[in-house]
């Protein structure tokens, strides 16, 4: 039987409201409620219920940052996880650490713990990225089964129903294999006080990204520092929105193309090709 | 357009008139000398210009809540940050004699936010910070903002939760303020219960702690118990801006249940015989016939029609073994048939959807109508004779009225569904309504198990305390707001 690495993020919690910095820099995260993010805890859950349902052995859950991200692998032990792998990341690296990064230690770890299956949450709410899962299988050379919302281990193979622009598909690859959990995939359980106890002695062990021979500086095409190929520049709240403004009549203030047109009328809407910008639309006339 | 104030004399005055939204102009409230060009830049210069609104459409929205009384928009709305805030709005409105209306989330049931005399609506949503979580003491203080659905989402990762579950998501100060209660009442207490500390703006600003600054023992024998004074007075002596809360642990396993009876004095002698037995139920509900068919109908089940208890157990896997099998048994003996019982969650939400849904299902039994919910509560050894003579007086006035209770507390709620516009069948309404907490009165019980007073059961709090305990409790409205503009025209 076989082991499975979920991966978790500590972000700031869904249900804050995000305010921006003074200088723009950033987000305010100091004394901000951070939580594991929404995606991570189905991830978290879905390999919970594989242990229970005694297809798998074993679940050990990962983080990568700083010594607070062990506050979300303890919520992963009390939901279920059996161990923890806390990668240590700090300063300068934690700031420009995004999924490229965290790829490379999930990949080194997947390989390092012999995991036949990696699961992810499909994007972390904080930066939308929705990349690690799947540069996670690329560099393990692995199938990848994404925006997981339906899971079946079949043997050797996974049989994963993906949420796609057009419905549902499904779809059949080979273990090992990397799966990203969306939003229907399952409803993770609540932690309750008895596990969060239990989960206290649960073990976590702590590395750094060199141990594992991953390089956390992000390099451009061109080499060398100057080519970060993610910094963020400015961080800008969004406009408060405008007050509208009550027009007396719809009629008089359409352009008249519109007025007379009869939309009731097919043939008259056949060759209406006339492109109207909006403001002509609504014309501010005497009216 | 301005319409005259209909005194309210009548029990029930907001079944008369469901549509009428007064209108009122700023000029026609009780300030007369002042005058509102010198209140509205005090009021500004507290809270900022987006602090404060005159506009209608805010008013409107400010001025009604989910009960069926007609909208009374207040004349300003305020948005306070802080106690300060609040504190410096109530001296503001205390020195002018200007009514103080606080406002939750507006999600009440007996119009506890109408301004009936105009005023100023405190509405305290911006205030929304969880402070002063203890895990290890079991308790959080929160401020008006947070409803009780954003605290248990705040605590999800703590293993606690706050299992008062009023319908509505609202409001933990609002809570308090109403007494308010849920379907687990019977195991986790009502507000009054749970409330160990509130922070109150009193009407001339004055900032209390009513068990002391940061008090939150689980117990106390210090002085008045001031905290329990403030909690269910709906406004009327105070502002709430925070509350100290009792949590608990968030149950291990659920189990849910569903049995029918032949009866309801079945169900009711189970009921009573599953709390003797020692069995920390945590939820037991009661749906009648009338009501079970309109679930039924509603989401195209299969239940039978018939008296019908929903339970839900909390505890380890192996209590919870143990509660399920001494129910079962007690069911039985009284008659109990299709004991149905679910572990998984997917199961349990369709075993309990009757419940859920027991609202909606009344409503869909006449679209287009509106629905109001009585409260009474009463002991619970009478609860089949109360039950059993309103069923009669139902029929005999072909009033449209499913039947839902927290039986485990004597408390059931009457979902009379109405066309608020046929002016016969309101009145027949209302006179039914008078009748039943009249019959609850006579049985030793309450005519509000959890809704409050508000607007419409002031004459019937009158009949059920007796004049000397109006008195005592007029005397502490005028200790604490002499000049009564702290939500003027409620409880009293």
């Amino acid at each position: 039987m076989s082991r499975v690495l979920v991966g978790v993020k500590r972000v700031i919690d869904y249900a804050v409201k995000i305010r921006v910095k003074p200088d723009n820099s950033g987000v305010v995260t100091d004394g901000v409620k951070h939580s594991m993010n929404p995606f991570c805890e189905i991830a978290v859950e879905e390999a919970v219920k594989l242990k229970e349902k005694k297809l798998i052995k074993e679940v050990v859950a990962v983080s990568c940052g700083p010594t607070q991200a062990t506050e979300t692998i303890r919520t992963a032990l009390a939901m279920g996880c059996d161990r923890g792998i806390h990668v240590e990341v700090t300063g300068k690296d934690y700031e420009s650490m995004g999924p490229l990064q965290v790829s490379k230690i999930l990949a080194a770890l997947a390989k390092r713990e012999e995991a036949s299956l990696v699961i992810v949450g499909k994007q972390a709410i904080d930066d939308d990225c929705n990349q690690t899962g799947q540069m996670t299988a690329a560099l393990l050379d692995w199938p990848q089964g994404t925006f997981a919302s339906e899971v079946t281990l079949e043997g050797d193979k996974v049989k994963v129903v993906r949420e796609i622009d057009g419905g549902l598909e499904t779809i059949k690859i080979n273990m090992p294999a990397v799966l990203t959990a969306d939003l229907r995939l399952n409803t993770p359980r609540y932690a309750t006080l008895p596990n969060i106890m239990k989960a206290k002695k649960k073990k976590i062990a702590n590395m750094k990204p060199a141990e594992l021979g991953v390089d956390m500086v992000s390099r451009g095409p061109g080499g060398g520092s100057e080519g970060d190929i993610l910094r963020g520049l400015l961080a800008v709240e969004q406009s408060s929105r405008q007050h509208g403004g009550l027009i007396s009549s719809s009629r008089t203030h359409l352009h008249p193309a519109i007025v007379a047109t009869d939309f009731h009328d097919s043939s008259s809407l056949k060759g209406y090709s006339e492109t109207l910008s909006f403001t002509e639309l609504i014309q501010p006339t005497g009216g | 357009m301005t319409f005259a104030l209909r005194p309210a004399r009548r029990l029930y005055p907001q079944l008369s008139a469901y549509t009428v939204v007064q209108y009122r102009t700023i000029k026609e409230h009780t300030l007369k000398n002042a005058g509102w060009e010198r209140v509205i830049p005090a009021l500004r210069s507290v809270c900022g210009d987006d602090g404060v609104s005159l506009s209608e459409a805010v008013r409107e929205q400010h001025g009604r809540d989910e009960s069926v009384h007609r909208c009374c928009p207040p004349d300003v709305v305020v948005w306070p940050r802080s106690v300060e805030e609040v504190s410096a709005l109530a001296k503001i409105c205390h020195h002018h004699r200007l009514p103080i209306i606080p406002f939750g989330t507006g999600t009440g049931l007996e119009g506890g936010v109408g301004a009936v005399k105009g005023g100023v609506c405190f509405s305290l949503r911006n205030m929304d910070r969880v402070l002063d979580l203890h895990q290890e003491d079991f308790d959080v203080t929160v401020e008006p903002g947070v409803t009780r659905k954003g605290l248990n989402s705040y605590l999800r990762d703590t293993g606690l939760w706050f299992p008062v579950d009023p319908g509505a998501d609202a409001s933990l100060c609002g809570m308090a303020a109403t007494s308010a209660s849920g379907t687990n009442a019977v195991r986790y207490g009502t507000m009054r219960e749970n409330v160990l500390n509130l922070e109150v703006v009193l009407a001339d600003g004055t900032i209390i702690h009513t068990a002391g600054r940061g008090r939150r023992t689980r117990k106390t024998s210090a002085g008045y118990n001031l905290t329990n004074l403030f909690v269910g007075s709906e406004g009327t002596l105070g502002l709430i801006t925070k509350t100290t809360l009792r949590l608990y642990g968030v149950p291990e396993a659920v189990v849910s249940a569903v049995c029918t009876f032949p009866s309801v004095q079945a169900a009711v002698d189970s009921t009573v015989q599953i709390l003797q037995a020692g069995v920390p139920i945590a939820r037991i509900e009661f749906l009648d016939d009338v009501m079970m068919n309109a679930c039924n109908s509603f989401n195209s089940l299969s239940y039978p029609v018939a008296p019908t208890l929903f339970l839900e157990f909390h505890g380890t896997e192996n209590s919870l073994e143990e509660q399920v099998t001494v129910t079962e048994e007690i069911t039985r003996d009284n008659g109990g048939s299709d004991f149905s019982w679910a572990r998984d969650a997917e199961t349990r939400g369709r075993l309990w959807k009757a419940r859920h849904d027991a609202w909606y299902a009344s409503l869909a039994l006449r679209p287009g109508c509106k629905a109001y919910s009585t409260d009474v509560c009463v002991p619970l050894s009478l609860l089949p004779q109360i039950i059993v003579e309103t069923k009669k007086d139902l029929v005999l006035n072909r009033i449209t009225g499913p039947i839902a209770g927290h039986v485990g507390d004597g408390n059931f709620h009457c979902i009379l569904v109405l066309d608020p516009d046929d002016q016969e069948e309101v009145t027949r309404v209302h006179e039914f309504t008078e009748r039943l907490a009249r019959r609850a009165l006579a049985l030793n019980g309450t005519c509000t198990g959890e809704h409050g007073v508000g607007l419409g059961k002031r004459a019937l709090l009158r009949e059920e305390m007796g004049p000397q305990v109006i008195e005592v409790m007029q005397g502490l409205k005028a200790t604490l707001d002499p000049k009564n503009i702290m939500n003027p025209g409620k409880v009293l």
